[in-house]
C-alpha cells in the first residue's frame, strides 16, 4: 500500500439516481486499496477529445472490495460536465486520478464522535463512519438540506449509527430547521468529543462555531470549495485558495485539494474564504514610501 | 527514450523536447507523484518574483471551450522562499530546472537575476514579460518592444554568463515580430512562444465576470492555432533563434506541430491540469511521431513547414551507418 495517487481508467459499476443526486460506482481497485476517508477523488468529464479541461473532484463516498475494489461517488447534476457523468452506463471508462488529498485525523481512543453531513458532499461521512466504528468509536449522524430529497443517507445513518438526527429546512424530514439548530442539543445529549463536517461552506462554517462554543476540536472537508473553485486536484492549479492560520499565527492561502480538503474547522478563515485578507501571506500591500514604494 | 526527441536550445542540451510550461507544474513535487521528473526535457518553474504573493481571490480560474481562463495574480512564495525550499529540491532531484522570473518594474527584474547568479543548477532564465509595469500605469512589458527589451536586457545583464535566457511573449499585440526582434536584439538567446491570450468570460447567472480579476489569461487547446501561427511567424523572421513553443499542447501531434512551425522545444500546461501524466504520454507520443514520418532527429523537423513540399533535410550523420529506409 502506497500513499501516492494513482492515475487509472476505471470502469463504471453502476450510475443510479439516488434522490436528488447521482451515486455512480467504479472499478478502481488501485484507488480503492489506497483510500482513507476524507480523501478524494478527480474525475476527467466528456472522454477522449473532451473540451472541457477542469478536473471535477468528489469525495468518496465508500469503497468496497467487490470487484478487486470500487469506489463510490455522489454528486449533484449541476453543470454540463456532472450532466456527462451522470448519462455515463454501466462499463464505459472513466479516467480517474486518486485518492487525493488528506484524510480525515482519526482518534486514538474509542471516543465518541459527530458525524455531520449535507448536500451530495455529506456522503463522504459514511466512509468514515465505517472507519471510527471499526475503531470502537461511537458515531453519531447530523444530516441536513434544504429538503428530504437533498438529504443523502439518512438510512444508513440510522442503520449504522449510534444515532441519527435530520434537519431539513421545509421540515418534509426529521426536524424543521438547520443544521446549526439541532447541532447544541445533540451534542449535549451524546457527549460529543470530536465534531467531523463535510458538506456546503456554510454548513461547515456553523460545524466549527457550535464546536467552538462547546470546546470541541472539529474536523471539515472544504471538497464543495474545491468542487466551485478548483481546476486540477493534484495542487498544481493553484485555484482553489483559502485563508488558513498557521500554528505561527500567520494566515496563508491554501490549497483546498493538497493542503485539504480535510482541515482543522478552527483554522479556516470563513468570513474570508473569496477573499486575500489584508494581513495573509503575500497580501496585496498598499503603497508605503516609507519601503521606498516598492509594488 | 529513443535519442530521437534529443534537442538543443542555444547552449542548452536537452535530453528531451518535451518540458513543463511555466505556472502550470506546481513546485515539482506534485507532479512526481505521477511520473519521474528526471523524463522531462526541463521544469519550468512558476514565474518567481521578489516577494511573497498570495495573488487575487478566488474564482481564479473558469472552463471556456477546450480551455481554460485563468487570472491568478501571480502567486508564489517569492525568490527568498523558493531559493531555499523549492529549487533545492529540483535541483536534489536531478530535474533540469528553468526558472521563470517576473518582476513589476525593470530593476527587479535585474535583482531577480543577480540573485540567481550564483545559484547552480539554474539551466536557464526564462522571462515571463506578461507582467504590469508598475513604473507605467500597469501596462504589460511585453506589449511594447522597448519595454520587453529592457527587461530582457537587465535580465541578461545580471545573470550568469553561459545560462540562456529566454523571453517568454504574449500574443495579443500588433506584431509579435518586432517585440521578438526587440527581445533578440536585448540579448535574449531564445523565446518562448506563447503566453496566455488576455480573453473574459461572464457568469450568466451571477451577471458578473466570471473571474475576480475581470479578465483573465486564455490558455488550453482553444489557443493552438494562435500559438502555431507567433512560432511560425517569429522563426521565419528569426530562423537561428531556438523557440520553445506552448499554447494547448495535448498531444505528441500537437507538439510535432509546434516543432514544424519552427520551435526547438515545447512546453505542456494547461494540458497537466486535465492529465497529470501529460509529459510523458506527450513525449512518447512525439517520439512515434517522429518515427512514423522517418525523421531521425528533431532538429531536422524544425522548421520544416518553412520548406517546399519534397523537401529532404541534410543527413549529417558520418559515424552511424546508413539508416534502411523502405
Amino acid at each position: 500500500m502506497s500513499d501516492t495517487p494513482v492515475q487509472t481508467s476505471a470502469t463504471v459499476l453502476t450510475v443510479r439516481q439516488v434522490q436528488d443526486y447521482h451515486a455512480m460506482t467504479l472499478v478502481a481497485p488501485a484507488i480503492a486499496e489506497r483510500f482513507r476517508p476524507g480523501q478524494f477523488v478527480a474525475l476527467a468529464v466528456g472522454g477522449e477529445h473532451t473540451s472541457r479541461l477542469v478536473r471535477r473532484c468528489f469525495g468518496v463516498h465508500e469503497v468496497k472490495s467487490d470487484y478487486g475494489g470500487t469506489v463510490e461517488l455522489v454528486f449533484a447534476d449541476t453543470e454540463p460536465g456532472t450532466a456527462w457523468l451522470a448519462g455515463r452506463r454501466s462499463r464505459d471508462q472513466i479516467d480517474l486520478v486518486g485518492p487525493l488529498g488528506r484524510p480525515f485525523r482519526l482518534p486514538r481512543d474509542p471516543v465518541s464522535c459527530l458525524l455531520v453531513g449535507g448536500g451530495p458532499g455529506g456522503a463522504a461521512v459514511f466512509a468514515l463512519a465505517d472507519t471510527l466504528l471499526r475503531r470502537g468509536c461511537q458515531v453519531h449522524f447530523v444530516l441536513g438540506g434544504a429538503s428530504a430529497k437533498q438529504v443523502f443517507g439518512s438510512r444508513m445513518a440510522q442503520r449504522i449509527g449510534d444515532s441519527a438526527t435530520v434537519a431539513t429546512e421545509d421540515g418534509s424530514m426529521g426536524e424543521r430547521g438547520t443544521v446549526r439548530d439541532v447541532l447544541p442539543r445533540v451534542i449535549e445529549e451524546t457527549g460529543t468529543d470530536v465534531v467531523y463536517g463535510c458538506g456546503p461552506t456554510g454548513l461547515l462554517r456553523s460545524v466549527t462555531q457550535v464546536a467552538s462554543d462547546f470546546g470541541l476540536p472539529s474536523q471539515v472537508s472544504v471538497e464543495e470549495f474545491l468542487q466551485r473553485t478548483g481546476a486540477c486536484g493534484i495542487g498544481v492549479c493553484m485555484t482553489c485558495m483559502l485563508p488558513l492560520h498557521g500554528d505561527d499565527g500567520v494566515t496563508r492561502m491554501v490549497r483546498a485539494c493538497a493542503d485539504g480538503p480535510v482541515l482543522r474547522g478552527d483554522r479556516v478563515r470563513w468570513g474570508d474564504l473569496g477573499t486575500i485578507p489584508f494581513d495573509a501571506l503575500g497580501a496585496p500591500r498598499v503603497l508605503n514610501l516609507s519601503e521606498g514604494g516598492a509594488q | 527514450m529513443s535519442d530521437r526527441v534529443r534537442t538543443t536550445l542555444g547552449g542548452l542540451e536537452l535530453s528531451n523536447a518535451v518540458m513543463t510550461a511555466s505556472g502550470c507544474g506546481g513546485t515539482g513535487r506534485e507532479l512526481a507523484q505521477f511520473f519521474d521528473l528526471t523524463r522531462l526535457g526541463a521544469f519550468v518553474t512558476t514565474s518567481v518574483m521578489p516577494q511573497a504573493r498570495a495573488g487575487r481571490p478566488t474564482p481564479r480560474v473558469t472552463e471556456t471551450p477546450s480551455g481554460l481562463l485563468t487570472a491568478m495574480g501571480l502567486p508564489g512564495p517569492g525568490i527568498e522562499t523558493f531559493l531555499e525550499h523549492d529549487l533545492p529540491w529540483l535541483i536534489e532531484q536531478d530535474v533540469r530546472t528553468i526558472v521563470s522570473v517576473a518582476g513589476n518594474s525593470v530593476q527587479e527584474y535585474g535583482d531577480l537575476a543577480r540573485r540567481l547568479r550564483n545559484v547552480p543548477g539554474v539551466a536557464a532564465i526564462e522571462v515571463n514579460i506578461a507582467c504590469p509595469n508598475a513604473e507605467d500605469r500597469g501596462r504589460m512589458f511585453a506589449w511594447h518592444p522597448s519595454a520587453a527589451a529592457s527587461v530582457v536586457r537587465a535580465v541578461r545583464d545580471h545573470a550568469r554568463p553561459g545560462v540562456p535566457v529566454f523571453a517568454k511573449l504574449a500574443p495579443d499585440v500588433t506584431d509579435i515580430v518586432t517585440i521578438a526582434l526587440a527581445c533578440v536584439d536585448a540579448g535574449a538567446d531564445g523565446l518562448t512562444l506563447i503566453n496566455t491570450m488576455e480573453a473574459m468570460a461572464i457568469d450568466t447567472d451571477t451577471l458578473r465576470p466570471a473571474l475576480t480579476g475581470v479578465s483573465g489569461g486564455l490558455s488550453g487547446p482553444a489557443v493552438r492555432p494562435l500559438a502555431v501561427r507567433c512560432v511560425y511567424q517569429v522563426h521565419a523572421a528569426l530562423p537561428r533563434t531556438p523557440i520553445i513553443g506552448v499554447g494547448g499542447i495535448a498531444t505528441g501531434l500537437d507538439a510535432l506541430e509546434f516543432v514544424l512551425a519552427g520551435a526547438s522545444a515545447v512546453a505542456v500546461g494547461t494540458a497537466l491540469f486535465h492529465d497529470p501524466g501529460a509529459v510523458p504520454r506527450v513525449q512518447r507520443e512525439l517520439d512515434e511521431a517522429l518515427a512514423a514520418r522517418r525523421i531521425d532527429r528533431l532538429a531536422d523537423a524544425v522548421g520544416l513547414a518553412h520548406k517546399p513540399a519534397g523537401y529532404v533535410p541534410p543527413q549529417v550523420r558520418p559515424q552511424e551507418p546508413e539508416k534502411e529506409r523502405t
